[in-house]
């Protein structure tokens, strides 16, 4: 695979409003750095994300694709993640079986106090991704500028 | 050879009709050759003995049929074999007919066979296909009759059949069979144990292939939803995109997505599909990982079980540890 060097990943994070969100605000707060190529996109809950809005995600561009979640057990709907961690296993299972990088996506669960884990996530996933390069298995042609 | 036989499935449509407990028979219709039979309703005994056919190319399964026929008058008779009746049991779950208004037989059924694997080894000009024992006689134009061996043509999913019991039924014709150990995830588990690469090379010569006719969903008895995610304009996989291979990998994990833990492998997708993709290997992946991620699971094997993606327990694996579990099971590390 070609490296570029000056590679800046798109990463597309599906934040649940009641946990993930507030955390990446605490940690913006905090002053804490995550990189801006994050981009996140606030959902009522993790289980609204349809399978439909990872993969619209790698079309329009996305090099990897975030869900974050409350931890289990804390769900404000009560039990809305526990599905979004089925959906998700089976969902990221047959990507890796249709030989999609598994490294690209990731199910990561961060509570509204966790401001610290929100960015070492994003950092972390953000370099993970880096390495990979861009997403070509997923890629739209007709979404290309 | 089937050891039920047109006559007898005839000789109970027509007494069920003579006795009025039906007035509609869902049945298997004449085509122009003995191979093109088609889905067909009957409602008379003079129909019935024109063109009512049942031979070894009856694969259709009916049970998507009964959302539309039971929308009318009167009891219908539909003919099930064993794989069928799972489907069966898996509509009714999912409140998609009446079953008040079908009257169920099932049949024993001893595998379908498959035109195409004949055509494949007879080439084309086949007029005609007889069964006799164990062997296939086939008629061709250019090279008279040619012998095969029966069990060698048979569907795919005849061939690794997951059961020969029947799971529903009001009436069952002839001996009951079992639920049978097959082998039907091991084509599943080569493909696991390729690399990434591999893998992505094997799916992307496929799926290439995809002509987006739909056949696939619109004969799936989990397909059923009167407005389908693939018929919307603009999500841009409405159709069969000309310059990107984006558009059938969407729309392959995604159908496959919409039936999983749902699919019973009824196998009619790789049945009907014109270009000969194997859908099976997309909707095996997901109940082979639902066994083993969630424990065994048959979707309609029972009418009213809850399908594991509507359910959950709070220690199921997370996904990046599901993902990983299956190089435990063999398949190969990125
Ligand atoms: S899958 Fe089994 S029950 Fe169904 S048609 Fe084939 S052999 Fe018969
Ligand atoms: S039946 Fe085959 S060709 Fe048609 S849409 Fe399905 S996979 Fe594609
Ligand atoms: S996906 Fe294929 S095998 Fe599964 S229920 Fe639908 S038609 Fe049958």
């Amino acid at each position: 695979m070609q490296v570029n060097e000056n590679f800046k990943p798109l990463i597309v994070a599906f934040c649940c409003n009641w946990c993930s969100y507030a955390g990446a605000d605490l940690a913006g707060n905090n002053r804490l750095n995550y990189p801006a190529e994050v981009k996140i996109i606030r959902v009522p809950c993790s289980c609204r994300v349809n399978p439909m809005f990872i993969l619209r995600a790698f079309q329009r561009g996305a090099d990897g694709v975030i869900i974050c979640g409350c931890h289990p057990g804390d769900c404000h709907y009560t039990s809305g993640n526990y599905f979004t961690r089925r959906r998700m296993s089976l969902l990221f299972s047959m990507l890796d079986y249709l030989g999609i990088e598994r490294e690209r996506t990731r199910v990561e669960w961060v509570s509204a106090a966790e401001g610290a884990k929100f960015a070492a996530t994003m950092n972390e996933f953000v370099e993970q991704v880096t390495a990979l390069g861009e997403n070509k298995r997923l890629e739209d042609l007709r979404c290309k500028q | 050879m089937q050891t039920v036989t047109r006559d007898l499935l005839l000789q109970k449509a027509c007494e069920l009709l003579d006795a009025g407990t039906v007035n509609r028979v869902y049945g298997w219709q004449k085509g122009q050759f003995d191979y093109d039979v088609t889905p067909a309703v009957f409602s008379s005994r003079e129909e019935l003995e024109k063109d009512f056919v049942y031979n070894d190319f009856c694969g259709a399964n009916f049970s998507k049929y009964l959302i539309k026929e039971t929308a009318g008058e009167g009891k219908i008779l539909v003919f099930l074999k064993p794989c069928d009746t799972y489907s069966f049991n898996q509509l009714l779950t999912e409140h998609r007919f009446d079953r008040e208004k079908v009257y169920a037989v099932g049949i024993p059924c001893d595998g379908m066979a498959d035109i195409r694997l004949i055509e494949e080894e007879v080439g084309e000009g086949v007029t005609g296909v007889e069964t006799d024992g164990d062997k296939l006689i086939v008629h061709t134009l250019y090279d008279g009759d040619v012998k095969l061996n029966r069990a060698d043509y048979l569907a795919e999913r005849c061939r690794v059949c997951k059961s020969k019991k029947h799971v529903a039924y009001d009436e069952l014709l002839g001996e009951d069979g079992d639920v049978v150990d097959s082998a039907r995830f091991d084509e599943v588990a080569k493909l696991e144990a390729m690399t990434p690469d591999e893998r992505f090379a094997f799916w992307q010569n496929e799926l290439s292939r995809c002509i987006r006719c739909n056949a696939c969903r619109d004969v799936c008895p989990a397909c059923t939803c009167e407005k389908c995610v693939f018929g919307n304009p603009k999500s841009g996989v409405e159709n069969k995109a000309v310059s990107d291979s984006f558009e059938e990998k969407m729309f392959h994990i995604i159908r496959a997505f919409h039936v999983a833990g749902r699919c019973t492998d009824c196998g009619e997708c790789s049945r009907v599909c014109p270009q000969h993709i194997p859908l099976h290997l997309l909707n095996r992946k997901f109940i082979k990982d639902i066994d083993a991620f969630y424990g065994e699971y048959q979707a309609g094997a029972e009418v009213g079980s809850r399908a594991p993606l509507v359910d959950y327990t709070e220690g199921d694996m997370e996904p990046g540890e599901a993902v990983a579990s299956v190089d435990e099971r063999g398949g190969k590390d990125a």
